[in-house]
């Protein structure tokens, strides 16, 4: 295990240098780090700029250099507020990790149950409930579902029942001067989750639902069943497990996906992640900060990437990692 | 594939009109060469695919009413000429926001636009960018994805290295960039949102290509000196179709769900033009006011386009591939 583990991600770098090259080269050719310099009167600015960012080299050169930096934690320094890049992200990220962590748990947990649930009730009323539902899910533009959600879950309640507040907030993960994970925190971390997995959760319990259903029918859960081995037990120990292992690799898979929700929860809820810098930063063309938001993002992918790799293996020990 | 199912179905005409008289012709000939059987025999019934093709589709109730409820859309939006209350642009200061009522079914929004009439102006922008993405990255992708399966080799893996880097990078942050950089007009947009969904058809059609060539049809015709061209146009291409057109379903339902997300960040369609998912971005602000019925219209056609054509997917699959009607 241990090997594979060091395996993969030796094997990741390479991936990941490549990608940076290439994310590195686009943003680039696209962005002008000198846009600022351009609108100034002194003639010299410009060229002290390029100085500055060394764009009279070739571009794997710059690169070269932007990644000796990096390794040692310097990201270089923001267009739009004169910040150091890295504390920028790492500010970000906090705000994004928390969402990433709930929205994997929220959306993990509701497709497995709904999945099965399907399956084992194949054909019920609940069933076809939740395949309309997952198919309208799939349908609908996440960002719609957000306001949707804001409407009739948040400002709803509130005019219908009265209230001072409403139950669930949509701006920002605390109230004002408030901090740390308590009801204030939950309040607002509803809403935003929901928005960023809906889709997800439509599309995971869909596919739990096939695999549970395949697994199901399979030899040996007739087997463990004509033995006597009660219904419920067959179907948490024997069947889920081994339904579990195709749903991995598509939760792997859609990772990046998840990264790509981020900016429209957070655009829409106001949170501060890394959602926001990115449109922030895309907006004001601010070329340091995305060269590091993509890398950056692409190395969280492919770390969750290696995790569900390792996961894979502990579900299913047929599978040997070597 | 579809070959083999539409022999089983003939078998199973066969034994359908067999099974009264009870004794046939089919009697002489051992059960297991099946296929001999339908060839032989089945031909006086037989359907043509096309024919096997409808018949399953029509049977699919969803997709066949999708099909008329996609034609209605298409109809009314490009013909807003003639069916929207008012015209595009009219703005009624005096009015301001209205609540939907007779005269105006959606309501007005801040400047006393009809909202009905803006829909369906914003309709043509939204389904122009989904259909054309969807065409042009199956016929790009289909082309690459074959080369890439039957030629192997370089091809082969520059497509996938290519594929698995856009894998880690989230969509939306690389088109957004795009978009940025080459501005936002129709063309571009429709160009950018293809440069990306090709990757994925051709992906599909890879995976197909690479286990489709082994089988000995494809190896009688390179046999009989096929060339790769044709081998790949004639044998190859028809026998995946139909994944094609499940992905090209697929390809338009994605397109217009991106374009309304880029559109709804700032990053897409710029005004004056209108899609769905700009409107919806003008209305965002409004949620919880007592103008938020201006975000109901654009979702609700989005969502409900998007739900057409994938039930008319979801049809498509089952026809052309009846062992998929299983869950």
């Amino acid at each position: 295990m241990l090997t594979y583990i060091s395996r993969r991600t030796l094997y990741s770098i390479p991936v990941i240098l490549i990608a940076a090259f290439l994310l590195f080269w686009f943003v680039r050719a696209s962005f002008d780090p000198c846009a600022r310099a351009r609108a100034s009167k002194d003639v010299t600015a410009v060229s002290r700029c390029r100085d500055e960012f060394h764009l009279n080299e070739p571009v794997t050169t710059q690169f070269g250099r932007w990644l000796g930096d990096a390794v040692q934690g310097d990201l270089g320094q923001s267009e739009r507020t004169n910040d150091s890049v890295q504390s920028m992200l790492q500010r970000a990220m906090w705000f994004t990790v928390q969402l990433i962590f709930w929205g994997i748990l929220v959306s993990a947990i509701l497709s497995i149950a709904l999945g099965v649930y399907s399956a084992i009730r194949q054909y019920s009323i609940g069933d076809y409930t939740f395949t309309a539902l997952s198919f309208i899910g799939l349908a609908m533009p996440p960002f719609w579902f957000g306001l949707l959600a804001i409407q009739f879950l948040a400002v709803g309640p509130k005019t219908w029942f009265h209230l001072d507040q409403p139950w669930l907030y949509f701006v920002g993960l605390h109230g004002s001067g408030k901090t740390g994970f308590n009801l204030d925190y939950a309040r607002h971390l509803v809403l935003p989750v929901l928005t960023l997995t809906v889709q997800i959760i439509a599309e995971w319990s869909r596919f739990q639902r096939a695999s549970m259903l395949d697994v199901m029918s399979a030899d040996y859960i007739r087997t463990a069943r004509a033995k006597g081995v009660p219904r419920r037990k067959v179907v948490v120990k024997h069947a889920l497990r081994n339904a579990l292992i195709p749903l991995v690799t598509v939760m792997a898979l859609d990772i990046g996906a998840l990264f790509g929700g981020l900016i429209i929860t957070e655009e829409i809820f106001s949170i501060p992640g890394m959602g926001r810098l990115f449109i922030d930063a895309l907006t004001a063309g601010d070329a340091p900060v995305l060269v590091a938001w993509t890398v950056v993002t692409a190395i969280f992918v492919v770390l969750f990437n290696l995790i569900a790799d390792v996961l894979y293996g502990v579900l299913d020990p047929r599978i040997r990692l070597t | 594939m579809t070959t083999e199912h539409d022999l089983e179905e003939g078998r199973r005409n066969v034994r359908e009109e067999m099974a009264p008289t009870g004794i046939g012709p089919s009697g002489f000939i051992p059960s297991s060469e099946g296929e001999f059987e339908s060839a032989s025999h089945a031909e006086p019934k037989a359907h043509s695919q096309w024919a096997l093709f409808r018949r399953r589709f029509l049977r699919h109730r969803v997709a066949v009413f999708s099909i008329f409820v996609l034609l209605f859309l298409v109809i009314v939006c490009f013909g807003a000429n003639y069916f929207a209350p008012f015209k595009n642009t009219d703005q009624d200061l005096l009015l301001g926001p209205v609540q939907p009522n007779g005269t105006h079914w959606f309501g007005t929004d801040e400047l006393g636009r009809d909202q009905l009439s803006r829909i369906l102006y914003a309709g043509q922008i939204s389904l122009k960018i989904g259909f054309a993405v969807a065409i042009i990255s199956t016929v790009v992708g289909t082309a690459v994805g074959a080369i890439a399966g039957y030629f192997g080799k370089a091809t082969d893996q520059a497509l996938m290295r290519i594929t698995d880097l856009f894998l880690i990078v989230p969509s939306i942050a690389i088109l957004a960039m795009a978009l940025q950089l080459w501005g936002h007009t129709d063309s571009v947009i429709i160009l950018v949102l293809a440069g990306l969904f090709w990757m994925y058809v051709a992906r599909v059609v890879r995976g197909e290509v690479l286990s489709l060539k082994e089988k000995e049809f494809i190896e009688a015709a390179r046999a009989a000196g096929a060339s790769p061209t044709r081998i790949i146009v004639r044998h190859i291409i028809p026998n995946i179709f139909g994944s094609i057109m499940v992905n090209t379903t697929l390809g338009v339902a994605g397109a217009i769900i991106a374009e309304s997300t880029l559109s709804f960040l700032g990053f897409g369609v710029q005004p004056p033009q209108t899609s769905w998912g700009s409107m919806l971005s003008d209305a965002e602000g409004y949620v919880g006011t007592s103008k938020a019925y201006l975000i109901y219209a654009p979702g609700i056609m989005i969502l409900i386009t998007v739900l057409a054509v994938n039930f008319i997917g979801d049809g498509l699959r089952d026809a052309f591939d009846p062992q998929s009607e299983k869950h």
